[in-house]
């Protein structure tokens, strides 16, 4: 309808990150989502006269975690700041946020877009706390002051984002390394993970920025896409009608799909920042920080080049196992307990294939995984052909359920393949004498026959004789029939 | 005897509780009698809790007679000023937007004192959120000067210090944000401490200015200021502004201090501490100590703190700023006064019940202040106002820097005047914040500081009646134990307490 064509949007996100810590930021009260209300709560979250924020350490070493992870540089000396406005669910009257001085500022993100790689510059990241929460039951608010106080880091990114998609991927991409770290849960649902996007948009080519609106209340990665999508139509429709974008704040609505003005720039708060006064500078010694940086552990992209660059995986197969930091930390374990003796790829595809699938049935059952020895126990038993396959999987099951070793799962179970070419010999030997018609088909040219002996081994066997095996004696038997040897 | 207890220091009344020649009970009951008889005069307690204080008087008596566990203030009755948290005590901070307010956790000095086994009198008046230098800001009652009933007891610590001038308790502990224990301990003739900022645990204890507020002693002499302020001090995980300061034991210290130490010791007298304004009568007194001192073997040198000029409008820039922002938790929602609509019209809406909650919680004065403060942090002011206030605080801070390179201690007068008549100043709050023209860059500073009583004036309003004289003494960071060391020289030179030309009460 428009020609949309000629216009580019340009786009700036902040994302406020609920940080994985015990304790909330400034006392310590438990940092947990579905408590009674206002039970999580003491003198220093409830604001009563008199109390003081203590600073939680640990929140300070998740944020500096996640900077050092965004390539954000640490500030060796930071500044706690009070942001003040009203509101129930803020009970100082201010918020303890960073404003000057931020704990770290000046990063980058790489994020994947159709047109290859694409770096996000990040402006800031900082150290807040949270509000807590308004609950509205018919025309009365109750407030609830668990939240109240939690840790969270805001991430700014600069305007390089272009498009709905782009910012989508960014905030994957952010969200993926936040969680790895262990930073967050990245549960946008449940409000730990949110973003705000600044929206504007400008013709082509043209060196002036357009008037930014700023759009709140996209809870899910998917309404982040549709909202900023529908904000820049808009704009771009508001423009092309000869109008101006007005700098506001906007509300999306996931019913409707719409961007609702929420409040203009003469209603802005003026938040009046200055200086926590009950806080010292936040001042970070070179060793907290190089403590921090080798406790960080390598983030899901760079461990995806390494398994395609040095493992020779497939992208596919690096993807899955970096998923998870746990299983990617288990595969890297059994490549060095491995010791090169079986193939990396057919490690990698044991996992893929046999040992997350069982960890998928039993999902909720506390996953315990066994031990890297023992799966390379039972991963060289079928590998070597004393067990096939698929006693392999019962193998692998009954171990982990019971927590035994693969050697006493096979005992125990008698499962130990018949890989002797003496057994096999004389088995296939039996299956020719009892089908001799069969047999003879066979010779006579019926090529599909071979899979019926094949199985006749199998089921003599219950399945533990090597199929490799049987395969070879069963064509030199054939051969051997041909050549008028038998 | 019993019935004079009273008039005993802490540390009289200290020796008397080892030897057991007197008991806490027998301590206790001479305070009640003596505040029945005379805090109606005075009014300098919001309220007393003399069941508490029997409480806390046997306890002290088993611990004492069992011979464990005795501390200084073990057993000896105190007042508190109602700014201190108490656990399951009310603190109003003299305000009515916390006319219903229990706290529900102790201030980490009140729990201090209980484990020092202290007795609880009762909560003293103070200036709303300790904001005033008269105590007339108080939404409860008029504190009056001991010496003269009709004039203030100076603020915000004015019912601390007139509790103590009027022997209601042994001492008192208040908190000074701009010369709110010196000024009133001047103008009621007792001792007033504000030590080193970051010394005491400020935890528990209502925010006025967080980087200026800081809890101090007054007291009837020297040797119970350090005994106090011993067993307060220290750092407190609770508040972060706290220091790892050595806590020493400035009691014993005292005890040691001789007036040999004066010899060669060199006092600064800032130059700006003398132009106009000042009493020329006060003026003279503190002439009469510099004499003293050099007898004593002092050198007096002329210093100059030259942008000590500013320290009234930057105080006035920084406390409200950081005062509009503390008291922003007072809105009507979780605890405190909250309108009604029952209580006239207007609250329609969250914003209603802000305005109005707060409109009439907090009195004139406190309002004045969080305008002030409010504006002073407003966008497009911020530069102008608190950052060039921040910065001008950097300059006073120098300047002390700079002076303590040449001088051991400065001293000069606690308050530009002797105490002034109830309602003189209260229209024009400008006279009233020039009160704390002298303090008010101590604070600035995070400097320790303490007045003391050097004598009196007449008072020309009452026919023979006198008017106490405070000379304020100030030392180098955490230097509380050669500030109290020195004090004490000169108290033992003046005695002030034993001369009878000076104590005449107006009860």
């Amino acid at each position: 309808m428009n020609n949309n064509d000629s216009f580019e949007a340009v786009i700036g996100l902040e994302v406020h990150s609920q940080l994985l810590t015990k304790t909330k930021m400034f006392c310590s009260c438990p940092n947990i989502f579905g408590m009674e209300p206002n039970t999580a709560v003491c003198p220093v979250c409830l604001a009563l006269p008199g109390a003081l924020p203590v600073i939680n350490f640990e929140g300070v070493k998740l944020a500096v975690k996640a900077a050092l992870a965004l390539n954000i540089g640490v500030n060796r000396k930071s500044l706690f700041a009070r942001k003040n406005y009203f509101y129930p669910d803020l009970p100082k009257g201010y918020q303890i946020s960073q404003y000057l001085d931020p704990v770290s500022s000046n990063g980058y993100l790489n994020i994947e877009t159709d047109r290859g790689e694409k770096k996000i510059r990040i402006n800031r990241l900082h150290i807040e706390e949270d509000a807590g929460k308004l609950i509205h039951i018919g025309n009365q608010s109750y407030v609830d002051l668990n939240r109240a106080g939690t840790p969270l880091v805001e991430i700014v990114s600069e305007p390089d984002i272009n498009t709905a998609s782009e910012a989508a991927a960014y905030l994957k991409a952010l969200r993926e390394i936040l969680v790895y770290l262990g930073v967050s849960d990245g549960n946008m649902e449940e409000g730990s993970f949110r973003c705000d996007a600044n929206v504007s948009v400008r013709r082509k080519g043209d060196p002036q920025l357009g008037t930014r609106a700023e759009v709140k209340n996209v809870n899910s990665f998917k309404f982040v896409e549709k909202a900023i999508e529908y904000e820049i139509e808009r704009q771009i429709d508001v423009v092309l009608s000869g109008g101006k974008v007005i700098q506001e704040t906007r509300l999306y609505d996931s019913k409707e799909n719409i961007t609702r003005s929420m409040r203009g720039k003469e209603e802005a708060h003026d938040y009046r920042y200055f200086e926590e006064p009950d806080l010292p500078p936040l001042i970070l010694s070179e060793e907290f920080i190089s403590e921090v940086k080798n406790s960080l552990t390598e983030l899901p992209g760079v461990k995806r080049g390494r398994y395609v660059s040095e493992y020779k995986l497939t992208e596919y197969d690096a993807e899955v196992l970096t998923q998870d930091k746990d299983i990617a930390h288990y595969f890297e374990v059994l490549i060095k307990e491995n010791g090169g003796r079986v193939e990396i790829k057919k490690l990698a595809n044991w996992i893929i294939n046999e040992l997350l699938s069982e960890l998928k049935a039993r999902e909720g059952e506390g996953r315990s995984l066994i031990k890297a020895g023992d799966f390379l126990e039972l991963i060289t038993a079928v590998e070597s052909g004393s067990i096939n396959r698929n006693t392999g999987k019962i193998v692998l099951a009954e171990m982990l359920s019971s927590g035994k070793k693969a050697g006493e799962v096979i005992k125990e179970k008698n499962l130990a393949q018949v890989s002797d070419d003496k057994g096999i010999e004389e088995i296939i030997k039996q299956a020719i004498d009892e089908n001799r018609k069969e047999f003879a088909d066979l010779i006579g040219g019926k090529d599909k026959l071979f899979g019926f002996f094949v199985g006749e081994a199998m089921k003599k066997t219950k399945g533990k004789a090597n199929p490799k095996k049987v395969n070879e004696i069963l064509q030199k038997n054939i051969e051997n029939y041909k050549s008028g040897r038998s | 005897m019993t019935d004079d207890l009273y008039r005993l220091t802490i540390g009289e009344l200290g020796v008397l509780l080892k030897n057991k020649e007197a008991t806490s009970k027998d301590i206790l009951n001479s305070y009640i009698k003596r505040i029945k008889e005379a805090d109606p005069k005075v009014s300098a307690y919001l309220y007393n809790d003399f069941e508490e204080a029997e409480r806390n008087a046997e306890a002290a008596d088993k611990i004492i007679a069992s011979g464990g566990g005795f501390s200084p203030l073990t057993g000896i009755p105190l007042s508190i000023k109602d700014i201190f948290l108490i656990k399951g005590k009310k603190t109003t901070c003299a305000s009515k937007i916390l006319d219903n307010f229990i706290s529900p956790y102790d201030s980490t000095v009140v729990r201090k004192l209980k484990e020092n086994n202290y007795v609880f009198l009762g909560k003293t008046n103070l200036d709303e959120f300790a904001m005033g230098s008269s105590t007339e800001n108080s939404a409860y009652k008029t504190t009056r000067n001991p010496y003269d009933l009709n004039r203030v007891p100076g603020g915000s610590s004015g019912g601390s210090a007139a509790s103590v001038s009027a022997d209601l308790c042994a001492g008192s502990f208040g908190t000074d944000t701009g010369g709110s224990v010196r000024q009133p301990a001047a103008l009621c003739g007792v001792v007033g401490l504000k030590p080193t900022y970051g010394l005491i645990s400020r935890y528990g204890i209502i925010a006025f200015s967080s980087s200026l507020d800081q809890a101090g002693v007054l007291s009837k002499d020297v040797t119970d200021a350090a005994i106090m302020l011993g067993a307060v001090a220290g750092f407190d995980e609770k508040d972060q502004t706290t220091r790892r300061f050595e806590v020493k034991d400035y009691a014993g210290i005292v005890k040691k201090a001789d007036k040999s130490l004066m010899k060669g010791l060199r006092v600064g007298i800032p130059v700006e501490f003398f132009s106009e304004g000042l009493d020329p009568e006060i003026g003279s007194k503190i002439s009469e100590i510099k004499a003293l001192l050099k007898e004593l073997g002092a050198y007096i040198v002329d210093i100059s703190l030259p942008d000590t000029k500013y320290s009234v409008a930057d105080y006035y820039i920084i406390a409200t700023s950081e005062a509009s922002s503390n008291l922003e938790r007072y809105d009507g929602i979780r605890y405190g006064y909250r309108y009604k609509e029952e209580d006239g019209n207007g609250m329609q809406n969250l914003d209603g019940l802000y305005r109005k909650s707060r409109e009439a919680g907090f009195g004139n004065e406190v309002k004045r202040r969080i305008i002030l403060g409010t504006f002073a942090l407003s966008a497009g002011y911020y530069d102008a106002y608190y950052k060039k206030a921040s910065l001008v605080r950097k300059l006073i801070i120098k300047n002390y820097k700079d002076a303590f390179g040449k001088v051991d201690v400065i001293i000069g007068p606690t308050s530009p005047t002797p105490a002034f008549l109830i309602g003189e100043k209260t229209a024009d709050p400008l006279s009233m914040y020039l009160s704390d023209i002298y303090t008010i860059s101590v604070n600035l500073a995070y400097l320790p500081g303490l007045s003391m009583p050097v004598g009196t004036v007449k008072n020309p309003s009452k026919q023979g009646g006198v008017l106490p004289v405070g000379l304020q003494v100030i030392s180098p960071w955490a230097t509380e134990d050669r500030l109290l060391s020195f004090a004490k020289i000169i108290e033992d030179e003046v005695k002030f307490r034993e001369n009878a030309g000076f104590r005449k009460l107006d009860i």
